[in-house]
Parts: C-alpha cells; structure tokens; sequence
C-alpha cells in the first residue's frame, strides 16, 4: 500500500477511533489484496510507511467480498464493479482476505 | 484531402545502460539515500545483464523487429533465461546500442558543452560510431573536443564541481555538468536526464531515417511525447524536445513541439498528429519520443529477491510517420477515437467503455471485429516478478469482459477473445514507450501482408502522479488497412461497418414489411 494511503489510514483510525473504521479494497489480485489487508492489519510488511509496525487490526474487506456486495445498491455494483468481477480470481481474493481477518482483525 | 492519414513507418531503439541502472534509476538513488549500506544495493551489480544477453533478449529482439510479437507469444514464460537464436543488435526498426556508444551519442547532442569524457574511452567510442554510419563527420568531431580530458579532470568535475558521473563497466568515464550554479531545473541531475532522453530520441529518429526510409526533408512537423520536462527556473516544461532532437537527428525542414499525457502521450500525440494530416495543415507528421533514466531497475528489488537480472536496463525509444493518404499504407481512422473524459469516473469498466466499446459502437463495430488491440504492452517478464501481474492481458480480460457485458461475446469465451484479440507484452517499462506503440511497427507489416484488418492502439496515464488531479486519463484510435478511399474522393471503396449497417437496415425494414403484411 502506498505510503500516502497508509498515511490517511493511519488518520482516519485516530480520529474515528479503529473500532469505527472499515477498509474496503479494490486490489485487483489476491497477493495485493492481502498485502495490503496485512498493512492495515498487522502493520506495513515492506517496513516501509507510517504503518510500519502498527497493529491497526482494522476491519477489511475486498469490495468483491459477499460481505460488502451486499450492502451496495446492485446497479450501482453492476455499473461500477461487475466487469472487473469477471476479471479477477474473487474466489482467491476471498480466501486470502478471510485469513488475514482471522489472524490479525481486532474489531469483528 | 481524401482518405485518412496513414501510418507510413516506424522506427524503435535501446540503449542498454547498466551503469545508469546503478546511478540514476530513482529505486536505487532513492535507496542510496534512505538506506546505503542495503543488502540490494550489494546484491544489484551481481544482477545486471551483459550487452549480448540483453540483445538476444527475446522482448528486446520484438521491440525492434528482428523477431514477431507472435515469436513471444509461443516462448514458454519466463523470458529472462531464454534466448532468441538470431540475435543482433541490428533491427528492422532501429537498433540496440551499447552503453560507451550511446555516451557518445549523448555527448553529440549537447550542444551547450555540459557533457565531458575521459579522452581515450571518447576516442575509442568516436570509432564505434563512425563504423555505423549513423552520424556525419561534424558531429562525431564533437568527440574531438574531450583530449584534455584526462581522469582526474573528470573526477574533480564531479567531486568539486557537481557534475553528474557517467561511468562504464563500473570505471568513471564521463561527467555531465551543472548548466547553471542555482537553477535547479538545469542542474546535472535534470541535464542528464534531459540528454538521455534528447539522444535516445535523436536515436529513433536517425533509424527511422535509415530503416523505415524516410527522407528526412519531407519531414514538416515533430510532436515529443516523452515525460520529461525541459526549461530553466522560470519556465520548468518550457519543452521542445521534439525540435532538439529532430535538429541533430538532421529534419531541416521540420519544426514541432511537445506533447505530454504521462503514458497516454504517445496516443495523445499520435491523435494531434493524424488530425495534423486530415486537416491538410501538414503532409508528414513524426510522433518521436526518447527514455528515461529515472525508470532504470524500477523493479529491480524485486529482480534481485527472486534472484532475476536486472531486466529494466535499457532506455527506449521509438518515432512514427504519419503522412498524407498513400493508398496503401494503414490508416487511422480519425473518426473512431475513444477518449476518457473528465466525466467519465475512474471505475475500469467506464475506462474501458470510453476506449474501447463506445468508439466501436458509435462506428457499428463490435469489439469482436478488431483484431489486435495494443493496450499497455508492457513486457510480463519485467512486472509479473514485481507482484504488477501481467499488465497487457489484465486489459484484454477487461475489455473481454465487457464484451461480455454488452453481449457480444459468451462469458465462457474470455479466453479465447484475450488469446485471439491480444499479444504478450514485449516493451520495457519506461513509462510512455509501452502505452500502445510498440505494436505500430508489427501492425504496419501485419496489414500490408493482409494478415491484421483492424486494430485497435490504446493509451493511458495515470495523471495522479503529478499531484494536479486524482483523474484517470486515456484515449484509443483505429487503425486499418488501407480502404482506398484517397483514391475515389474520400469514400470508402469498401467499407465493412458501413457495409453492415446497410444490411441490418435493410433486414429491419424486411423484417418490418413482414410483419406489416401479416397484421
């Protein structure tokens, strides 16, 4: 994850508090998807940004992932996301998602 | 004037510079800063490629024209530890230099004298050059000009003088200087840079000369499409790349100037310089670009963990001719152009649809009938390594799947419509050099040989990175084979789409007085 981005995570999980925050993803693999799962999670893996080292254990998710397809309006999901449902490995994603949850998340 | 402009030749080149991966590609500058005493930085030199492996390199033999994107396609992935049988430096679009012989070229296309080498590498570079028959007497006398140049003129250049160091096989060779004690935008950093890019393209230019066959005279308008900027403190993209390089690269009669839209430059300038042509404003338009020093072994953490070479060592460029209706050569069709507007939103479905499918369908095609689509074509071998996957067939997935969408194809056919419509990429990474035109070279001889109808070249950029917008850009445009229609004022002789719009207009209207007599 790029540093910016951890940078505004980071942000965002001090001013909501962790427990309020949820990271949705739209990585298109499953290997980046869990990378940068692990980043708000466990800490930046790469040692990298401002989440080196911090245990956010935020909640996260893959926007393909039941979980938050269900809560996006449908024609909106058909417009925005359904293409690239087609193109990428959901079911990869999914798993490698759903493990770093178990491992790392602090809030579910 | 009648018909479309056409794409008349195209050249393309590298120079292969392991020694700037070392000291001026950005991951490695910036580890030298961050963290100098890194395991990669030790590891890197173990890692770069020699001259021979690097030109039997088979992307690299695809890139200028001794071997088919469709050679690449049937190689078993990866590439790095294969070889193309036939290799040489030689291409038919161009060539692949060496690192002594492109210092030499830099130093011939600095016309402010920033640019000193060691006065016996600078002869023994003078008589490389000279056997090639690429530049004139006078412009390899520039190399003349180092015989005071000894080592310690050049050490003390850059150790008290903040010149930028040029070395070879790891010895100082060289050194550009400063152009200016304050101006940071001419400090030898961005002077080295700006050369490299200015040479490179000076390099394509010449080949395309030399290869494609063009006369240089003819030549009447040059567009840059690099990502660099040239200019001083009060003007940082003042630009005009386009006119230095085509100064020393001999297109008297030509002026220009630059085009940039990050890695979509290349199709942005491409569109400029087709409408160029359509208007009649010019007859022969080249769309030139040089590489990039900044992107040397951007991957190449990744290359040396998995024990690879350095793969991203060459700087890269190409140039294209567009001209005036021939009759013959593959057209652009000006009026099927996609284009990614500030509307339409950064989700990759509404990117591909604005490229792909509504151009298509504004003309009655369907994305089925373009045969070849050239997205970004960078080479798999170099991003797969780096966790970037394979970037060229991520595109035709999307673009398959939203033939999906539209119903022109089965879902159970993405497959076979990536396989079919797409290529394996073959560029280096540098930036705007993968983003479409590597292919126009190919699809030139593919249409001519009757083997590609239609294709598709599309560009786009990632404008974020310039920190002015969080906008996606792109735009795409039609390329097919010659229709004949220069010939019979303006309409096509045959035009398919055109073709098949009348058919399904006559179907309907059968259709219609069917139903008509049966009510």
């Amino acid at each position: 994850m790029d540093l910016e981005n951890q940078k505004r995570v980071k942000d965002f999980a001090e001013q909501y508090g962790p427990e309020n925050v949820v990271v949705v993803l739209g990585a298109a693999e499953g290997e980046a998807a869990g990378l940068a799962a692990e980043t708000v999670t466990a800490g930046d893996p790469t040692f990298a940004g401002p989440l080196a080292g911090v245990q956010l254990g935020l909640t996260v998710y893959h926007i393909c992932e039941d979980e938050i397809k269900a809560e996006v309006d449908a024609g909106v999901y058909d417009e925005q996301i359904s293409m690239m449902e087609m193109v990428m490995d959901v079911d990869d994603i999914a798993n490698e998602m759903s493990s770093i949850r178990d491992e790392f998340c602090k809030y579910l | 004037m009648n018909g479309y402009p056409v794409l008349k030749g195209a050249s393309y080149t590298l120079a292969i510079t392991p020694d700037m991966v070392i000291h001026n590609g950005t991951t490695q500058t910036t580890e030298m800063i961050v963290n100098p005493e890194s395991e990669y930085l030790k590891e890197l030199p173990n890692h770069l490629r020699s001259f021979e492996d690097a030109v039997s390199y088979i992307p690299n033999q695809v890139y200028i024209g001794n071997a088919k994107p469709a050679d690449l396609a049937a190689t078993e992935f990866p590439f790095y530890d294969k070889k193309w049988e036939n290799a040489s430096r030689d291409g038919k679009y161009g060539q692949i230099m060496p690192e002594d012989e492109f210092y030499g070229l830099i130093q011939i296309c600095d016309v402010f004298e920033l640019v000193m080498l060691e006065k016996s590498f600078a002869a023994s570079v003078k008589e490389k050059l000279a056997a090639q028959n690429l530049l004139k007497e006078d412009q390899l006398a520039a190399l003349d000009k180092n015989s005071e140049n000894d080592d310690a003129k050049i050490a003390s250049l850059v150790n008290d003088e903040h010149a930028e160091p040029l070395y070879f096989e790891h010895k100082l060779v060289g050194a550009v200087k400063r152009a200016h004690d304050v101006d940071v935008n001419l400090s030898a950093h961005v002077m080295l840079e700006n050369l490299v890019t200015k040479a490179s393209n000076v390099l394509s230019l010449i080949e395309l000369v030399k290869k494609a066959g063009v006369n240089p005279d003819e030549v009447d308008y040059v567009i840059d499409c690099c990502e660099e900027a040239c200019g001083d403190m009060n003007q940082r993209g003042g630009g005009n790349f386009a006119k230095a390089a085509a100064e020393i690269a001999g297109y008297t009669n030509a002026t220009g100037s630059d085009v940039r839209g990050f890695c979509a430059g290349p199709a942005h300038a491409m569109l400029h310089a087709a409408a160029l042509v359509k208007a009649g404003t010019f007859k022969n338009v080249v769309v030139t670009a040089g590489g990039c020093t900044a992107k040397l072994g951007m991957n190449g953490k990744d290359h040396v963990k998995k024990g690879l070479p350095i793969l991203e060592d060459a700087i890269a460029g190409f140039s294209v001719l567009v001209s005036a209706d021939d009759g013959v050569s593959p057209q652009i069709r000006t009026d099927i152009i996609g284009r990614h507007t500030i509307g339409t939103g950064s989700a990759p479905q509404n990117v591909i649809g604005s490229l792909v499918a509504d151009p298509l369908e504004r003309a009655g095609l369907l994305m089925t009938d373009i045969d070849k689509y050239s997205p970004e074509m960078q080479n798999p071998d170099i991003t797969k390594p780096a966790g970037a996957g394979d970037v060229p067939e991520a595109n035709y997935k999307m673009i398959a799947a939203l033939a999906v969408k539209k119903g022109q194809i089965a879902r159970t056919d993405i497959a076979n419509f990536v396989k079919e419509h797409g290529m394996t990429g073959w560029a280096p990474t540098q930036g705007h050099i993968p983003s479409g035109v590597p292919y126009i070279g190919p699809l030139r001889e593919e249409v001519l040989a009757g083997e590609t109808k239609r294709a598709m070249i599309i560009g786009k950029g990632s404008l974020f990175l310039g920190r002015m917008t969080n906008l996606f850009d792109g735009v795409s445009f039609v390329v097919q084979a010659n229709d004949g229609s220069a010939a019979n004022g303006g309409e096509a002789g045959f035009d398919e789409a055109k073709v098949k719009a009348m058919i399904g207009q006559a179907m309907r209207e059968f259709a219609n007085g069917l139903l008509g007599s049966e009510e």
